[in-house]
């Protein structure tokens, strides 16, 4: 299987061009653009983790290493396209427009971070593993009966494959023909689970057979393969050619979350010979005369002020109003819901 | 004597079943290599092995269903829910399967299973892993659904649970795991499934909790004794099905009567325990029956005031015991 579903990838390690189709399409402005994006949330992300380290920030779920990944998916994407992401997705969030502020308001558990902006089809991240792919291919078809060229893109892991609802959202989209790109980001670990006690396939895009689409496995950590191969999936979806399945093979540099520590569970050299997906952009970008000093400390500026300034809105704001735990439950509050929160308001009244 | 910590109970109690009986093995996500996401398994991996200690693919439904396979065969299978929350997918498992097969096969199959899962907040885990579902479950005759507050009762109702016949789904309180200390007997002991216990004698009203409830109220109680009321703790430990002669002797005892539950006020195990209170002791209450719940909200939410809002705490049962008492 591996032999027929083998890793695609446009640059190596090294920042080579190893697919010549694509030469002409290896452009300055989209090297720049992918490696600001993703420059961008690796500066997001390990802000988060110390903030989390200083008791500023709640539980966070890392993803460096997965940046090319993320930054190539969503940016493949149209404006009005549909967004599924999970935990570890907010890299691609981020990338498709959310905003800083409110992506580290969500880790500090506040309900206000879940909120796209206007216009944004983002989903509230998943936590409980695979149960974003169904709601894909049901937001997808919608698109398609509507007529639009719409399409959605899922996120999940390795770890999401093992679940019932990856196995009947693909084959939910695939009888429907509904235009979603189902986007896995095998970073090789569910938690402290390797990929080989996770399934006995040698792939993840081989899954695809089962369910009459294209599967592709592509280097996740080649920002270019992701973003080429996402484009490819999302315009067949667009055309009315049904959903397809890409295995992005990437890396989980850090832990699952803050709350674990993967030396109890990983072989300590291991992954140290994978090359950093932002690392080989730059070599690429070095050997192709793109790499503009000048730019890179003006983009460093702009995104350490960016993260400065989300960081400072989201501590500046006011704490959570107890009284606000009552709303959003039904579109109408029932009257055991409004006595209990009057029971509240009447408590703080008396102090 | 050991002064073990509630958690520290639960694998022991694992470690000594397994030694026991090679019948006993242990599956889900991250129990092996890791030792579990709270260190519940930690050790076993090291000394039964992989074929006993099972590091399985991240599917709660087949965790339930392949353990539901194995125990109709013969084997004592222990399942790990990483968390009571993400019980969801294995919930067709539990309950259309593992709590009918008795019932349906005409006896003639039974379903020896243990089902293990944290649940209950106060422990910063946000919506997805601070929930109590226990009511989901706790009107599904063939399942029993075990909550244990202390050490003690962990150890020895996880050691019947592997041993009962019938499945069990045993739900521990997370923010108990370190939090929670006593005394644990080195030698083999199980506890009576089904039965409540009696965690304070009282005299002025009765609580009726379980879990870290019952924590909570033993240390309101000891507030209220300072006034001279005296309160009677009873701990439910099964909350499916429920120790009914306990609960009316709990609440004829004092004629008054306040139940505490972390879950939602509405529909949840307290709202049964009521009812049989109502059916079988009405007369001799002296105050209406008293509730103290969480809100009802579909979780506890992540935001530190809105969090310690929602849980329970010893300040809280204080309030209620004292307005029953002044009623």
């Amino acid at each position: 299987m591996e032999t027929q579903f083998p890793i695609k990838r446009i640059i190596d390690d090294e920042g080579n061009v190893v697919d010549a189709s694509y030469c002409e399409q290896l452009h300055g402005e989209l090297a720049k653009e992918l490696y600001y994006h993703m420059k961008r949330i690796r500066a997001f992300d390990r802000k988060a983790i110390s903030l989390q380290r200083q008791g500023r920030l709640g539980t966070y779920a890392p993803m460096e290493g997965q940046e090319a990944s993320q930054v190539g998916s969503a940016l493949a994407l149209g404006q009005d396209d549909w967004m599924f992401p999970t935990y570890r997705d907010h890299g691609a969030k981020l990338t498709f427009g959310a905003p800083m502020v409110e992506t580290y308001l969500y880790w500090n558990g506040r309900a206000e971070g879940c909120v796209p902006p206007v216009g944004k089809n983002i989903f509230p991240p998943a936590v409980p593993i695979a149960t974003q792919l169904p709601h894909a291919a049901g937001a997808a078809w919608a698109e398609m009966r509507k007529g639009t060229r719409n399409a959605a893109i899922a996120y999940f892991g390795d770890g999401a494959t093992s679940e019932g609802d990856f196995h009947e959202g693909l084959n939910f989209a695939s009888v429907l023909k509904a235009p979603v790109l189902f986007f896995n980001q095998n970073n090789r670990y569910a938690i402290s689970v390797p990929i080989e006690k996770q399934m006995n396939s040698e792939t993840i895009a081989q899954k695809a057979v089962a369910y009459g689409m294209p599967g592709v496995r592509i280097d996740g950590n080649d920002c270019f393969s992701v973003y080429f191969e996402a484009k490819k999936a999302l315009e067949d979806a667009r055309n009315g050619r049904g959903p397809t399945l890409i295995e992005a093979v990437t890396w989980r540099t850090g832990a699952h979350t803050t709350a674990d520590d993967p030396s109890k569970y990983r072989p300590e050299d291991q992954g140290k010979e994978i090359v950093d997906p932002l690392v080989r952009l730059e070599r690429f970008m070095k050997k192709n005369s793109c790499w503009d000093e000048a730019w890179i400390v003006e983009i460093e500026a702009l995104i350490k002020a960016e993260v400065e300034t989300a960081v400072e809105e989201m501590e500046s704001y006011p704490k959570a109003n107890v009284e606000d735990l009552f709303d959003h439950v039904f579109a109408k509050m029932p009257t055991q819901l409004a006595e209990q929160k009057e029971s509240y308001l009447a408590h703080l009244k008396r102090g | 004597m050991a002064n073990l910590s509630y958690i520290d109970a639960i694998t022991l109690a694992m470690k000594e079943e397994m030694e026991r009986d090679d019948r006993v093995f242990i599956l889900g996500e991250d129990v092996g290599l890791k030792g579990g996401v709270f260190k519940a398994t930690q050790g076993l991996y090291d000394e039964f092995g992989e074929e006993r200690v099972i590091d399985a693919p991240l599917a709660e439904s087949a965790i339930v269903g392949v353990g539901i396979g194995a125990a109709m065969y013969g084997l004592r299978p222990i399942a790990e829910m990483q968390f009571a929350d993400f019980i969801m997918p294995a919930v067709n498992q539990i309950i259309s399967e593992a709590s009918r097969i008795r019932y349906r096969s005409n006896n003639d199959w039974n379903c020896p299973m243990v089902i293990r899962a944290p649940f209950g907040g106060g422990v910063h885990g946000a919506l997805y892993h601070s929930q109590s579902v226990e009511a989901v479950f706790a009107n599904q005759p063939g399942l029993k659904i075990v909550i244990p507050s202390t050490p003690y009762d962990a150890k020895g109702l996880l050691k019947a649970a592997i041993r009962d016949d019938d499945p069990v789904l045993f739900f521990e309180h997370k923010r108990a795991y370190r939090l929670i200390k006593g005394e644990v007997p080195e030698e083999d002991y199980t506890i009576e499934i089904g039965k409540a216990d009696v965690k304070r004698e009282g005299e002025d009203l009765t609580v009726i909790t379980y879990g870290l409830g019952v924590h909570f109220a033993l240390q309101a109680a000891e507030r209220l004794e300072k006034d001279g009321i005296s309160v009677h703790v009873l701990d439910l430990r099964t909350i499916y099905p429920l120790d009914k002669e306990a609960i009316i002797e709990a609440a004829k005892k004092t004629g008054k009567v306040l139940l505490v539950t972390e879950d939602n006020k509405e529909g949840s195990v307290m709202s049964e325990v009521s009812a049989i209170i109502a059916e079988h002791a009405l007369f001799d209450l002296d105050a209406p029956i008293k509730r103290l719940a969480g809100p009802d909200v579909p979780a506890m939410p992540y935001a530190p005031t809105m969090e310690k809002f929602f849980m329970i705490n010893p300040d809280k049962v204080e309030v209620a015991m004292r307005e029953l008492a002044a009623f």
